[in-house]
């Protein structure tokens, strides 16, 4: 009986040294099921991608020659193609001025985060940051209207510069905020056991090494803010032509793509898709920028 | 002359037999947790103190007092006394940063900056103030102390993390040594080392306590028992309410620790039956 038992017991023993695999079982059935299914998932997330890509690049490619660059937009039904000269000027100058004031307040607002804050306080701060981050960005531009375009400038460079800062604020907080907290703890208490201050740890220790990764993140605020176009269309308006001070209303690319898409005028129309091509190449840029920059992360 | 030459020599025997660290009845908290009760020893000028025993006795802890690292941890407080040098550590006047410059520390897990080779020693000199003539004999005196100047000499410019484990720790011996602090404290320097790395440290160490104070947390008896001039043995115990501390069992010369141990817990812990 016990001899018996014992056989028994041996028999899945020998099945368990078999490491060859099996054909048609039920776990290498559903292996091969759950890759295909996340295979075509996979796929049909990069479709719009790159039905998109495809497209604007097919529309707007034959209309960027050098006068897109150089003339200011035509007119309705002119033989004149015309150029988005000033509406991409206006666009670099109010993606300028929107990271001349939100890039030193929110990486120092996230240094203050990550390496000084303590208790309660960085969570709410965060908190407030996320929920900044979600709020519409139509929203951030009817905000500025209400608080620079009515009461002080007017439709300017300026007012929509302030819409993009607003829009750019919390990527940026939340970017620096997480690439300071990547920075390992062991390096501040390193340099802290040197003898060294609190601010000379983060100023020579902790924001070189996360630098990339705070670029990488600029750069992405900066892609985002140049594609805006509900932001500006209450602080900025649009302008026809050059734009010479800063207090007036000025172009810019998204403004002209949102008034010249849905027109019947042709030649307006392909410069649309013109300027549409130019912003999807400052995102891919900025992007590549970006990961340039991340490749020489250390941590 | 000759005879003041004596009376300095003199003086500065005095000066070195006082002892560089002295605690009265240390109970160290954080938050209510009580983690090491009742410390009362004295740390002996430039001999190396071994502090050995369990892990969560406390030891970490305890060596983080001497240059107020543990100021860093929020719920971090303490009852009892500590004096550097006589200089009461945690007095109201006491400069933390003024103390680490004093007191260098080199961690259980090498963490160099992530810098050139070169700026890594550089480092302590710059925030610290120091004048340097020739920055260059700095970094590499601070190396060659640490043994590690032949492997490292001709690539100054490499980043810091890019050299092995064991290279990395004694970088950051060399890095604790360059700014010529008076006492370093190691928290486990050799646990994340190879044997060789941790032979060569261990060499360093013993070339090292003719300039300073060494106070080294281990849980490698063996290595307590080569390095160590001095060894304190601490272990845990749990309390009323079930929460473990911390405590100091017994000190002394490190042969007495080990050959002829006064406690019970000391002698069962050294021949490895326990911990």
């Amino acid at each position: 009986m016990t001899s018996h038992s014992q056989a028994d017991s041996r028999q899945p023993d020998q099945n368990a040294k078999n490491i060859t695999r099996k054909k048609g079982s039920r776990q290498s059935l559903g292996e091969t099921a759950w890759t295909v299914v996340a295979g075509l998932c996979l796929l049909t997330a990069l479709v719009p991608l790159f039905l998109v890509i495809a497209y604007v690049l097919v529309q707007g490619f034959s209309r960027l020659d050098v006068a897109a660059f150089t003339r200011l937009p035509p007119p309705p039904l002119s033989a004149n193609e015309g150029g988005f000269a000033n509406a991409l000027a206006g666009t670099l100058i109010m993606v300028a001025i929107g990271a001349l004031i939100s890039v030193p307040f929110g990486v120092l607002a996230a240094i203050y985060l990550a390496e000084f804050s303590s208790g309660q306080i960085p969570r709410w701060i965060r908190f407030a940051t996320n929920v900044l981050s979600g709020v519409p960005s139509i929203l951030m531009g009817v905000f500025i209207y209400g608080l620079l375009v009515l009461p002080f400038f007017g439709f300017s460079a300026i007012a929509g510069g302030a819409a993009l800062a607003v829009l750019m604020l919390p990527i940026i907080v939340r970017t620096t905020d997480e690439s300071l907290q990547i920075v390992p703890q062991s390096v501040r208490w390193a340099s802290l056991g040197m003898g060294a201050s609190k601010f000379q740890t983060v100023l020579r220790v902790v924001l070189p090494a996360a630098l990339p990764a705070i670029a990488t993140g600029l750069t992405l605020a900066v892609a985002r803010a140049a594609g805006e176009t509900a932001p500006l269309i209450f602080t900025a308006l649009f302008a026809q032509y050059w734009t010479d001070d800063l207090l007036s209303p000025i172009a810019s690319l998204s403004v002209l793509v949102y008034n010249f898409a849905a027109v019947p005028y042709e030649n307006q129309r392909e410069l649309a898709w013109a300027a549409s091509l130019i912003l999807v190449l400052i995102v891919l840029l900025t992007s590549i920028l970006s990961r340039w920059a991340t490749r020489k992360q250390v941590y | 002359m000759n005879s003041s030459h004596t009376a300095e020599s003199n003086a500065q025997d005095q000066k070195s037999k006082e002892p560089v660290f002295r605690t009265e009845d240390l109970n160290i908290y954080y938050g209510d947790f009580l983690a090491v009760r009742g410390v009362s020893m004295e740390i002996q000028p430039r001999k190396i103190t071994a502090f050995i025993g369990p892990s969560g006795c406390g030891k970490s802890t305890l060596l983080r007092c001497f240059n107020r690292l543990n100021d860093l941890i929020p719920s971090f407080h303490l009852k009892g006394k500590a004096y550097y040098h006589d200089q009461d550590l945690f007095a109201d006047d006491v400069d933390p940063v003024a103390v680490r410059r004093r007191i260098g520390m080199v961690f259980q897990q090498p963490n160099p900056f992530p810098k050139s080779i070169y700026n890594n020693i550089a480092y302590g000199a710059r925030v610290t103030g120091m004048q340097i003539d020739d920055m260059d004999e700095l970094v590499e005196k601070s190396l060659r102390q640490a043994a590690l100047w032949d492997e490292v000499k001709d690539k100054l410019g490499a980043n810091g993390l890019s050299l092995s484990g064991g290279q990395q720790q004694r970088l950051c011996i060399a890095r604790a040594i360059s700014t010529t602090p008076d006492v370093i404290l190691m928290d486990e320097p050799c646990s994340s080392l190879d044997p060789i790395s941790t032979l060569k440290v261990e060499d360093l160490l013993q070339e090292l306590t003719n300039d300073y104070t060494i106070v080294i947390v281990t849980h490698n008896m063996q290595q307590a028992t080569r390095v160590a001039d001095e060894t304190a043995f601490f272990n845990a115990e749990a309390s009323d309410d079930g929460k473990r501390y911390g405590f100091l069992v017994e000190y002394g010369p490190t042969e007495r620790i080990f050959s002829q141990p006064q406690e019970e817990s000391t002698q069962r812990y050294v021949s490895g039956r326990f911990g």
